[in-house]
């Protein structure tokens, strides 16, 4: 990418909410929104006299997460105070990790264009998330006061930091892609980005190509989509390269994304940040982890995203193309391997089915990658509440295999499906679409149709091809779609030739 | 190394501490003997000895995932300077 002046130089933090029932050090539950104030204890309050106990939830999806992210896990952590004052935390401390985090030293291969490249995972840590501040006083920039909200007080988190491996927004994207997708089918968070419970952080530098020194860093905050995180990054490499471009110097500080204004707004400079004094908390004895302990967690693991990939290519033949897709939700990937179960193709890794299983899971990938995920966009909705069950898509699939209706026929009863989640056989019973594969009743159609129209048939006999298409159209006109397209196509030829 | 006035007037800052000219000087010169008793410590040898991060023989004190009873949002808020809607209200900071 030498057609930017710059390399580019990024990092990302991510901070995941863990979906344990109760938070980190206390027993107030960790349901997303409730009324003001009402998820809230003593504890996660930072009232005098309270002690935090660990809930043991969190320790093991932290260590799940690090063991998925290929990191080493820790035989000795602990938690730290990190200190400042900010109104959304009650303590004036964060309960966080500083210098024994639980996993460390992992890494992740992206994908870009084909080609595989590492990204370094520097740490993963566990600590608590901060309350909600909601501006009153009309607009944020005329507020008088906040009003505390403390109800995500508490609530779980890991943040993962990656090494500064990445130079490419493109690259930046599909680290926090892999990086959700692997979380997602970890089940230790629901990843859920408009709730905020996957959030993302960056640091931006930029050198001259060639040197060795990094350049000064921003650290980028508040980008809450993947559209976000594009837009801010080409804003904010923009406005550092202009700086730098202008002889200027770069200042180290933390800046937000501003997505109503479309830029990036300094929060506070390098010496007013950073200083948060970390020390041990008393609060909380260190954790030892033993062998046995990872070794449990490990044996939780389920398949990987990429592993998935790889089996859904070498088990049913599926394009690698449809296979990334397929595999970069959890929920897109169970419901096609439910699928292949329904289809009677499901095999177990290393296993390879045969060119009719191969068919088979294609038009399952099909239909998914096509109608089925349109559908579901189009009506803001996931796999896992798709109202046309993986069971119920391999029965339409059977009706169109076995010739009782048309790939045409198909479309229709898929709609309705969609719709009403009634079960095909049904819809096609009810709606009269089975398909017409009576010879003896096609012809009498075919005939007709040629019969009505000598000057197409004129112009058939004069090598127009589009002939034959007009009248496969009339035929399926009168039959309402339902005639078998192979018969038609039989019939109307042998016809033709009689005239 | 001593600690210098600039350095407690960054502590204070942090700490959000307001200190006086005179306060300043007291400080640096007490925190100085604080740190300056602290420090024979460092007379210690400590090669072979692991860094304490905590005094109690505890370890892996956990509890299980289980949701228990919040408080009443009128009890959350009931020693709240200010509050509004169940709200706390605090001064705005950005
Ligand atoms: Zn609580």
């Amino acid at each position: 990418m030498r057609d930017f002046d710059f390399e580019i130089v990024m990092g990302l933090e991510v901070h995941a909410e863990l979906h344990t029932k109760s938070k980190i050090f206390c027993g107030c539950t960790t349901e997303f929104g409730g009324e003001q104030n009402t998820h809230v204890c003593p504890v996660c309050l930072g009232l005098p006299g309270v002690l935090p106990v660990l809930n043991e939830k969190v320790a093991d999806y932290a260590m799940k997460a690090g063991l998925a992210l290929n990191c080493k896990i820790a035989s000795f952590s602990k938690f730290d105070r990190k200190n400042y004052f900010y109104p959304d935390l009650p303590k004036a401390y964060q309960i966080s990790q500083f210098d024994l985090p639980i996993a460390s030293g992992g890494y992740i291969d992206i994908e870009i264009e084909g080609k595989k490249k590492r990204i370094g995972i520097t740490r993963v840590h566990m600590e608590e998330d901060a309350g909600k501040l909601v501006h009153g006083g009309g607009s944020l920039a005329y507020a008088g006061y906040s009003l505390a909200d403390y109800n995500r007080t508490g609530v779980p988190l890991i943040e993962i930091v990656s090494e500064p491996d990445i130079r490419s927004i493109e690259e930046a994207i599909a680290y926090l892609d892999l990086l959700k997708a692997i979380l997602e089918y970890t089940e230790v968070s629901d990843c859920k980005m408009e709730q905020g419970s996957l959030r993302c952080d960056a640091n931006v530098s930029l050198r001259p190509w060639g040197q060795k020194e990094l350049g000064t860093k921003t650290e980028l905050k508040n980008m809450n989509s993947f559209k976000a995180l594009q837009k801010a990054l080409e804003y904010e490499i923009e406005r550092q390269a202009e700086v730098l471009r202008e002889g200027g110097k770069i200042i180290q500080e933390t800046r937000m994304w501003d997505e109503n204004k479309g830029e990036t707004i300094s929060l506070r400079s390098k010496e007013e940040a950073h200083d948060y004094r970390y020390f041990p908390d008393p609060d909380l004895p260190p954790i030892i982890i033993s062998e046995e302990w990872v070794e449990r967690i490990r044996q939780t693991l389920p398949e990987l995203p990429q592993a998935r990939q790889i089996r859904l290519v070498e088990s049913y033949g599926l394009p690698s193309y449809d296979a990334s897709v397929i595999t970069g939700s959890k929920a897109m990937a169970d419901y096609f391997d439910q699928a292949c179960s329904a289809y009677g193709i499901a095999l177990p890794a290393g296993q390879s089915t045969d060119d009719k299983g191969k068919e088979r899971a294609k038009q399952i990938s099909n239909y998914m990658m096509g109608e089925l995920s349109r559908r579901l966009n189009a009506s803001d909705q996931g796999y896992q509440d798709s109202p046309i069950t993986p069971e119920n898509l391999v029965e339409l699939l059977t009706l169109i295999e076995g010739g009782t209706i048309s790939g045409k026929i198909a479309k229709t009863v898929f709609d309705e499906m969609f719709e009403s989640g009634k079960k095909p056989k049904q819809i096609v019973e009810e709606k009269g679409l089975v398909q017409i594969s009576d010879e003896g009743a096609i012809a009498a159609v075919v005939s007709e149709v040629v019969a009505k129209n000598p000057q197409v048939v004129a112009d058939f006999k004069a090598g127009k091809d589009k002939a034959v298409g007009f009248f496969v159209g009339q035929v399926m006109k009168a039959t309402r779609g339902k005639a078998n397209p192979g018969l038609v196509n039989k019939l109307l030829m042998e016809e033709l030739k009689k005239q | 190394m001593a600690l210098t006035k600039e350095e407690v007037q960054h502590v204070a800052k942090l700490a959000r501490l307001e200190l006086s000219e005179d306060e300043v000087d007291k400080y640096t010169v007490q925190l100085n003997a604080i740190l300056e008793y602290a420090r024979k410590l460092e007379a210690l040898d400590t090669t072979n000895v692991p860094p304490t991060a905590h005094a109690f023989p505890l370890q892996n004190v956990m509890r299980e995932d289980k949701v228990t009873a919040s408080m009443a949002q009128e009890k959350v808020v009931s020693n709240a300077p200010d509050e509004e809607d169940g709200f706390f209200k605090v001064p705005r900071i950005v």
